[in-house]
């Protein structure tokens, strides 16, 4: 069947454009990781340790900020499988990053329930206070702006993810108070509902 | 119902401790499931009518009976707390204050299915969740309620935390399964069912969190109990988010028979359309389900509810938009993050969404033409029922319930060459104010 021909199929974003990781630096675990890791396989069968691949990646990034080609490798050989599975599980899930990230990363959820409540502008605003587009990072890696997909709190829309937290009701206008605030108080500028519960 | 029952303590201090979760009954139907036979448990679940919360009303003590139990494999329970449809956040307001319940319904599943393990498989967006559920998981362990030799009965089950790391398709039950196995979230073909062939092959049970959570109140309080609550064949208690244009965004507790006008405009619940606004359309349960008007909302607020009324309770996420939201917007806004999650693995999901996604922008730009429309049904018809999992039908949904509910909308848009619902809460609204 015929599509419009104005259409630009294949041109456009697609999965299959993705650049390769870059090679990066010799990589291992620190020994504090490799024991983390060696009591998160516990968790599986011995037989079924390609299960660990998630956390291992995690771990991985966790220590040196992003996934290269020689993290991935040594990932391989803790796991037990090869180089291309591992590259294979990095390309699909969305928070494994191949390129380094700032020290926060802004994440503004754009599905619908926060689109509804005003995270296009809210990502507008954020844009202009940091002067990056979604999925740049500053020049001194202090912030990276992104858009991602529903983050799961759409009663407290816009969320905005900022590495492994949450802050919520974010309005557009105080795009520059959650900079500075993160700038200066850290994490604990944020206004995520978990953050009231301690265990 | 009067009383909430799976959320009745999550406002108050410590709720997520086992100090408290003990202190208000925590563990006794445990040991009351544990003295009764793994059948006996499951009769009692499917006799109770419980159907799964994840979005397809599966009667889960069927699931439970489907599971080869003379398999000489072990058996798994997986615990689908990966819950990424838009519009949904009832897992993470259980997990967060209430984890014990959610162990306590694991470890009452794998005594009913014969498993010794269970893993809850939690997206890795809820690493903060993560975090409350290990620190209350070790402290259930120290307590002998998880592990070796539980409370003294002999039984033995442990449970594991396995951390997604970002794709909304790792919901879906097979390809949860594929992700806890360490690989792409993809979907299996099938049969064979997990019941049969899941984690490694071995026989498996996928349950959502809130599906597992009201197994503790269905063992402590018998079959009669729970069916008393809501109506026939939708019964127990039902949490309810609720979301976008209201008063109150949030999660409601209420049985099925609630109306979906009462948990919108109620003061009990989200209190009505914000501002003064009117209605426009509803998304009842998660993007994935038909868009209902205003005057269908006199329904009772259950899976065959809505089925009736032409939609679906999905996973019971609403998503409320009032008369300032642009429809063909809307379904562009969801056509991105489908397009965005498809995983790739059938051809009319993986194309198609990217085809109506660009559609959707081409009109929302004014640059539409009429044949578009016909592209669009066309395209998203080519999807529906046409994929491995339900990911295609819930791609192509929001295109066709838009264009056969708000096809004036559309066609104003070709028409006028231009947006007609501009709002100003929208990107570019800042520029054009200045103007």
């Amino acid at each position: 069947m015929s599509f419009h021909p104005q259409m630009d199929y294949g041109r456009g974003h697609h999965k299959s454009a993705r650049a390769l990781p870059e090679e990066g630096p010799a990589f291992a675990y620190t020994a504090e990781n490799r024991a983390r890791m060696e009591e998160i396989c516990t968790r599986y069968p011995p037989e079924r340790r390609k299960s660990a691949i998630l956390y291992a990646l995690f771990v991985a990034q966790q220590q040196q900020g992003h996934l290269t080609l020689n993290a991935m490798r040594h990932v391989a050989e803790f796991i037990g499988c090869t180089p291309a599975e591992v590259e294979d599980v990095v390309s699909y899930y969305v928070m494994f990053f191949t390129r380094p990230t700032g020290k926060y990363v802004l994440q503004v959820c754009r599905t619908l329930s926060c689109a509804l409540m005003g995270a296009e502008r809210v990502t507008e605003e954020l844009s202009n206070v940091l002067g990056l587009k979604p999925g740049e990072t500053d020049a001194t890696r202090e912030f990276t702006l992104l858009e991602v997909e529903c983050l799961g709190a759409c009663d407290k829309a816009p969320v905005v993810g900022v590495n492994d937290d949450w802050h919520e009701c974010q309005r557009p206008e105080d795009a520059r108070a959650l900079v500075d605030g993160l700038r200066t108080k850290g994490t604990s500028a944020l206004s995520g509902c978990h953050l009231k519960v301690t265990s | 119902m009067t009383e909430p029952i799976l959320t009745r303590y999550i406002r108050e201090a410590n709720c997520h401790t086992l100090a408290f979760y003990e202190k208000t009954g925590g563990y006794k139907a445990l040991k009351k499931a544990i003295g009764m036979t793994p059948d006996a448990v499951v009769e009692q679940v499917k006799a109770s009518g419980l159907r799964g919360r994840g979005g397809a009303g599966f009667p889960t003590g069927m699931k439970w009976q489907f599971v080869d139990k003379k398999s000489p494999k072990p058996k798994y329970i997986c615990c689908n707390a990966d819950e990424s449809e838009p519009g949904t956040f009832k897992d993470h307001v259980l997990m967060e204050r209430n984890p014990h319940l959610l162990f306590e319904g694991c470890l009452i599943g794998c005594h009913a299915i014969g498993a010794k393990v269970a893993y809850i498989y939690i997206r890795g967006e809820f690493y903060h969740v993560q975090l409350v559920l290990e620190a209350e998981l070790a402290k259930a362990r120290a307590a002998g309620y998880v592990g070796k030799n539980i409370m003294g009965t002999g039984f033995d089950c442990e449970i594991h935390i396995h951390r997604g790391a970002g794709a909304y398709e790792a919901g879906e039950e097979t390809a949860l399964i594929e992700s806890l196995e360490g690989k792409r979230a993809q979907p299996r073909i099938k049969p064979p069912f997990p019941a049969v062939e899941g984690l490694w092959g071995c026989p498996t049970a996928v349950n959502n969190v809130e599906t597992l959570c009201n197994v503790p109140f269905i063992i402590e309080h018998g079959v009669e109990w729970f069916t008393k609550i809501g109506p026939e064949k939708n019964s127990g208690p039902k949490l309810f988010c609720i979301s976008g244009h209201v008063q109150k965004p949030g999660t409601y507790e209420a049985s099925m028979d609630v109306s979906f006008r009462d948990l919108i405009y109620d003061p009990k619940y989200a209190g009505g359309i914000r501002g003064g606004h009117k209605l426009k359309a509803v998304i009842p349960g998660g993007s994935s389900v038909p868009v209902l008007l205003p005057d269908q909302l006199d329904i009772p607020a259950s899976f065959d509810g809505l089925v009736k009324a032409g939609s679906m309770l999905g996973s019971a996420g609403a998503i409320v938009m009032d008369e300032t939201t642009c429809m063909v917007w809307a379904a562009e806004n969801l056509l991105y993050f489908y397009k965005h999650e498809s995983c790739g693995k059938c051809t009319p999901c993986r194309e198609g969404g990217d085809w109506l996604h660009r559609l959707l922008g081409k009109i929302e730009r004014g640059e539409g033409e009429m044949r578009d429309l016909d592209l669009l049904l066309s395209v998203a018809n080519n999807i529906m029922g046409k994929t491995l999992c339900a990911f295609g039908d819930a791609e192509a949904t929001p295109v066709l319930s838009t264009i056969s509910r708000f096809r004036d909308e559309y066609e104003a848009h070709i028409r006028e060459g231009r947006c007609t619902v501009p709002a100003p809460w929208r990107a570019g609204t800042r520029a054009m104010a200045a103007h």
